[in-house]
């Protein structure tokens, strides 16, 4: 890799305990985006991705322990350091947007202060001039008359604006990393574009990182500079995007490009993948969790996970992978 | 605003119909007799007919009725059979001493439940967590002349803190002149000082005893609002967004907490001017709670009817303020009117 990462997750891991047991939600998940690129994390609902996501904004919930890992945004360990020192950088230097931002926002509070909140918060604005920042920052994002705008709650205005602010509460402060945890989930086709485009332009504006999780991987095909693929909980294959897509080696991978509609395929041709994720509760759990459905099974995938290869250029967490 | 205040007040107008009939009705089924009780043990048949016919007793209902209303639109509530006072007057004095009693009851239960459920909801699990879950089983589980008697016993009788239990003022005070009723109000705009302490200890059991009745459902209220509000979507936002955590507590999380724990404040205010009855009697409260039982008692329905009737009144307009209230916090309620 030549550019310099803007944030590296180094095996990751998080459990929560619950009532019927711990739920072992991530193991070995590691990942990096350099600065100026988007990283997809693409899986299944129940994957993963949220988790990895909240666990290094430091917003899992209290059920939800990190057991290891390093999350390094520039110098500082987010897993290791402070609530403090996390409070300060988080909105600063890595935000988050989420999905169904109508819920996302506060509802009985202007749009316009959402960000002023921000503001006055990360970006050292006076508490006089945020409003004024504010309404600059909601026609960054497109937003037209933003003055009137700014005064609106967010049960006012439609979906795909409320996504517009969040972006724009998100990106107030110039972080140098964004994650968008599936941006466009509740957004109709055309919004959905649009709020994509909206996210890629401010990005390459000030160079930023962008970590962006969806279920869709023709979404993160378009949009990705690389995509990292996670199952049950564990990162199965992390390739740049056409190299995934030219060659995908872990099994799960081939079959989720094969499961993936296709404007020019017929249904019949759609690929359903067979199986569903493990119980991650489950005491016996495999040590690649993709075992049971997999038909590419060896004994050797009974024993352990192959270790991450040196170069991490193209990772595959497989001991069969497709050539 | 002012179309929704108009609006609000327009649709109470059913609601007071109804409980002028109600209360009329109810008054009449009532078990005794008034005219029998007002003559006395003594009272021939002939005198209690007389006495039955002075009062119109003897009536049809719908006739009764409509002189009932007539007055009433008078501004007449009749006159109470055991003192002969007009029941408008007794309940214009009686009223503020019961509401003062009510309303810093509510203030004291406010000022630890609100803070305690917050604490609560923010640290699960931990010791302020169960010490609010001990002090509302407490709270509820004690009833109020229980709560009354022990605070007496102890700050009075036994520490020696309070004053007796006597009233709204010591035996050698005297009120501060009539402007509100409130003698905490009136005694500071006349500028009493010794009238203000002299009420406010006289006060402080009392309002205690009311506020400790009215803890738990204020406290169990603030801490689950707060609990559902700070797993929601929103306060995720604010904590990804790096607020600080009073901002995303109080700013974010409690006001849109708040709403549910005003329509409980709501309610816990009917029940304390219920519960009033029993504290006006440990601590011989001129309210008018006791005014209304004695009333009861003694079958004259002139002071129940008006007891009921003000208290309808007073709930129609607890019940708008708390509208205008939620108008004022959640700009969607806004949007009704």
């Amino acid at each position: 890799m030549t550019a310099v990462p803007a944030l590296v997750v180094e095996d990751l891991a998080v459990e929560f305990r619950t009532r019927s047991g711990t739920v072992r939600a991530l193991e070995r998940v590691s990942f990096a985006v350099p600065k100026g690129e988007t990283l997809a994390i693409v899986g299944e609902s129940g994957s993963g991705k949220s988790v990895t996501a909240y666990a290094v904004m430091g917003i899992l919930d209290p059920a939800g322990r990190i057991t290891s890992g390093r999350a390094m945004l520039g110098g500082l360990d987010l897993l290791a350091a402070s609530a403090d020192q996390v409070a300060a950088v988080r909105g600063r230097e890595i935000a988050m947007i989420f999905q169904n931002p109508r819920t996302a926002l506060n509802p009985i509070r202007t749009v316009g202060q959402q960000i002023a909140d921000v503001l006055i918060r990360h970006a050292n604005v006076p508490r006089r001039e945020a409003p004024g920042r504010a309404v600059e920052l909601l026609r960054d994002v497109g937003i037209t008359d933003p003055a009137r705008r700014a005064k609106a709650y967010p049960f006012e205005m439609s979906g795909g604006m409320c996504q517009r602010v969040m972006i724009a509460i998100a990106l107030a402060a110039k972080p140098s990393v964004l994650i968008a945890d599936e941006p466009t989930t509740g957004l109709d086709v055309t919004t959905q574009a649009v709020i994509m485009d909206l996210i890629g332009d401010l990005a390459r504006d000030i160079g930023m990182a962008t970590i962006f999780i969806t279920h869709d991987l023709a979404l993160a095909a378009q949009r990705a500079d690389r995509i990292v693929v996670m199952h049950a909980g564990h990162v199965v294959e992390n390739a740049t995007t056409a190299e995934l897509f030219a060659r995908p080696r872990h099994p799960y991978t081939a079959e989720l490009i094969a499961a993936t509609p296709d404007a020019a395929a017929s249904l019949a041709a759609l690929a359903s993948i067979p199986g569903s994720l493990p119980d991650l509760r489950r005491l016996d759990l495999p040590p690649c969790r993709y075992a049971e459905r997999c038909p590419r099974r060896l004994g050797d995938c009974d024993a352990a996970l192959p270790a991450a290869p040196a170069i991490p250029e193209h990772v595959v967490a497989c001991w069969n992978p497709l050539s | 605003m002012p179309t929704l205040i108009l609006k609000r007040l327009v649709m109470t107008i059913p609601s007071l119909i109804g409980v002028v009939i109600v209360t009329f009705l109810l008054t009449r089924a009532l078990p005794g007799d008034p005219a029998a009780y007002f003559a006395g043990p003594a009272a021939s048949t002939e005198a209690i007919e007389q006495i039955r016919k002075s009062l119109g007793l003897d009536q049809p209902l719908p006739v009764q009725f409509v002189d009932y209303v007539q007055a009433l639109v008078r501004g007449d509530l009749g006159t109470s059979l055991t003192t002969g006072q007009p029941v408008a007057a007794e309940i214009a004095a009686r009223l503020p001493a019961s509401a003062e009693l009510t309303l810093l009851g509510l203030l004291v239960s406010m000022a630890i439940a609100v803070p305690l459920g917050i604490l609560a909801a923010t640290r699960p699990g931990s010791m302020i967590d169960h010490a609010c879950r001990i002090v509302t089983t407490a709270g509820v589980s004690l009833p109020v002349f229980f709560t009354g008697l022990i605070l007496v016993y102890v700050f009075y009788y036994l520490l020696g803190w309070a004053p007796a239990p006597l009233g709204r003022l010591g035996i050698f005070d005297s009120p501060p002149p009539t402007i509100t009723g409130f003698y905490l109000i009136d005694s500071l705009l006349a500028g009493d000082g010794t009238t203000f302490m002299a009420s406010l200890k006289q006060l402080a059991l009392p309002a205690l005893t009311l506020g400790i009745f009215a803890l738990a459902p204020i406290a169990r209220m603030t801490r689950a609002s707060m609990l559902a509000v700070l797993s929601s979507d929103f306060v995720r936002t604010a904590r990804a967004c790096g607020l600080a955590s009073y901002t995303v507590v109080v700013t974010y999380a409690f006001r849109n907490a708040m709403l549910p724990v005003i329509t409980t404040l709501g309610m816990v205010f009917s029940f304390l001017l219920g519960a009033n009855v029993l504290v006006e009697k440990v601590f011989a409260w001129p309210g008018i709670g006791s005014f209304a039982v004695e009333a009861l008692i003694a079958s004259d329905f002139a002071p129940v009817q008006g007891f009921v009737l003000t208290m309808a009144v007073l709930y129609v307009a607890l019940n708008l303020a708390i509208d205008l209230l939620y108008g004022l916090i959640d700009p969607r309620a806004r949007m009704d009117a």
